[in-house]
């Protein structure tokens, strides 16, 4: 049985095509996932992310545990900032990726994949064990709502006095939206700029409502996983599990600059990834841009004269491009002449560097 | 629930057969459910003109943004015409299923496969079959 979350009655009124998710039934889309698309990238979408896991560090080392534990340098991260990070396995494979909150000096909020919480939470459970610091798993009560879009800001504002203008990307603070205490962090996954609030699991559905209502005259919609899925990849954001898996390293990925190896002491995963940081990749992730109109899909392979040179990571239809586009493993030097095999058919592709959509600032 | 009109056979794998009673050729797409179920259309891809089918054969496919399926055709015979319109705009396949949104014709030899009642194919996208 998938696990509803606090918000599955509203999904249901509002006619969502649900699914399981990673053990999660998660609304899939609403009516067109393509609208739901469009709405993000035009106006705004809401989404219910409460499927995302929660883990708290707190105590006065919980940032020196979170450095051992991770990859990052989560000292040095000043209160109410976030930042995207890994945790890997000792031979450097990543086990996840995670955001990480700074809420106070001797607190964080480690946000990771709704499929991997459980495993990173047991993960940090065993690497805090040395520091003076208690490791929670509080997945179970928090929901996570974002409004993502270029008229997120001026939605949100109608229902909070918080510092939105001061609140920078990547940042969070504690605050009232709705007059329901919340973490107001400016993050997101869409490629737009956009707030993501995780509130306690009773007042999703009241939240929800509420921003829908001061949404819906600035064109809102809700937005389900199918289009959140085509929105990320546009933004060419990894997706653990596509991109991202415990048998690649950060520096595979080429996200090797998550990798803070100037910070103080020992972490997980060190020496294999300080073996192989200067090693030529053999692959790199890259975007594939089909040019007739078949979608190349997870785990097609990527030829070039009919020889496999990659695999597809992840791919669907594009919005913004009008065009299925594709993440892709390649082999270093293979740049032209590509083409997926889509079920027999050599379907052309050209290669471009990640992200396809970039919103203007 | 699904729109189903009574008016058609269908089958297993969500298609719809058109004028099998009264006319040797038949028209053939897939159902409003199958419609639903897939998402936005963003690609067809239709059997040839003038190509010879038998029944249960994968004569084409259907992509939406999130997965791609194949469409068989219930009946065997020669594909007589395609509807280009939508191959030029799948989205049809969504807004009109049954309508605009047709996919092949087929000049009917033999017999068809198995086919099912719409009483028959309402019970098994109902899930009580």
């Amino acid at each position: 049985m998938s696990r509803p979350t606090p918000l599955r009655d509203v999904h249901e009124s509002l006619g969502a095509t649900l699914t399981d998710f990673a053990g999660w039934l998660m609304p899939l889309r609403y009516g067109s996932e393509s609208a739901e698309h469009r709405a993000v990238r035009e106006a705004a979408g809401l989404f219910d992310l409460s499927h995302m896991g929660e883990i708290f560090l707190t105590g006065p080392q919980a940032g020196e545990a979170l450095d051992y534990a991770l990859v990052g340098h989560l000292s040095a991260l000043a209160p109410g900032r976030a930042r995207y990070t890994m945790i890997v396995n000792e031979r450097g494979g990543v086990l996840d990726d995670l955001i990480v909150y700074r809420l106070g000096d001797e607190e964080f909020m480690v946000v990771a994949n709704a499929s991997n919480y459980q495993k990173v939470a047991a993960e940090l459970r065993e690497r805090a064990k040395p520091y003076d610091a208690v490791v929670e798993d509080r997945s179970d009560r928090y929901a996570l709502i974002a409004v993502q879009g270029p008229r997120a800001q001026e939605i949100l504002a109608t229902l909070t006095d918080a510092d939105l203008d001061g609140l920078k990307y990547y940042a969070g603070l504690p605050g009232q939206v709705d007059g329901r205490q919340a973490l107001i962090a400016r993050t997101g996954y869409t490629g737009e700029d956009g707030f993501e609030l995780f509130v306690a699991n009773q007042d999703a559905v009241p939240l929800w409502h509420a921003i829908a209502a001061a949404g819906e005259p600035h064109g809102l919609r809700p937005a389900g996983l199918s289009s959140r899925d085509t929105l990320r990849l546009e933004a060419g954001m990894p997706l653990y599990g596509n991109e991202l898996s415990a048998e690649l390293t950060p520096f595979d990925a080429g996200l090797g600059r998550v990798v803070k190896f100037d910070k103080p002491g020992d972490f997980v995963g060190r020496s294999a990834l300080e073996a192989v940081k200067d090693d030529p990749p053999r692959r790199r992730l890259v975007g594939l841009v089909a040019r007739n109109r078949r979608v190349p899909r997870h785990g097609y392979p990527v030829t070039k004269d009919g020889v496999v040179v990659g695999e597809v990571t992840s791919g669907a239809p594009s919005q913004t491009l009008g065009k299925p586009i594709a993440m892709a493993y390649v082999d270093t030097g293979a740049e032209s002449g590509l083409a997926v095999d889509i079920r027999g058919s050599h379907e052309p592709m050209d290669l471009v560097e990640l992200p396809f959509y970039r919103r203007n600032k | 629930m699904s729109n189903i009109p009574d008016d058609l056979s269908y089958t297993k794998e969500h298609e719809w057969v058109a004028g099998l009673d009264d006319s040797t050729t038949v028209t053939i797409g897939i159902t409003a459910f199958a419609a639903e179920s897939l998402g936005d259309v963003v690609f067809v891809q239709l059997p040839e003109v003038g190509s010879t089918v038998e029944p249960g054969d994968s004569v084409g496919e259907v992509e939406s943004t999130k997965s791609v399926n194949e469409i068989y055709s219930p009946v065997g015979g020669e594909v007589t015409e395609v509807n280009q319109s939508v191959v030029d705009d799948p989205g049809l396949v969504n807004s009109d299923p049954y309508g605009e949104g047709w996919m092949f014709k087929v000049r009917v030899e033999g017999d068809p496969e198995d086919l099912l009642s719409p009483e028959e194919y309402t019970a098994l996208t109902s899930g009580d079959s």
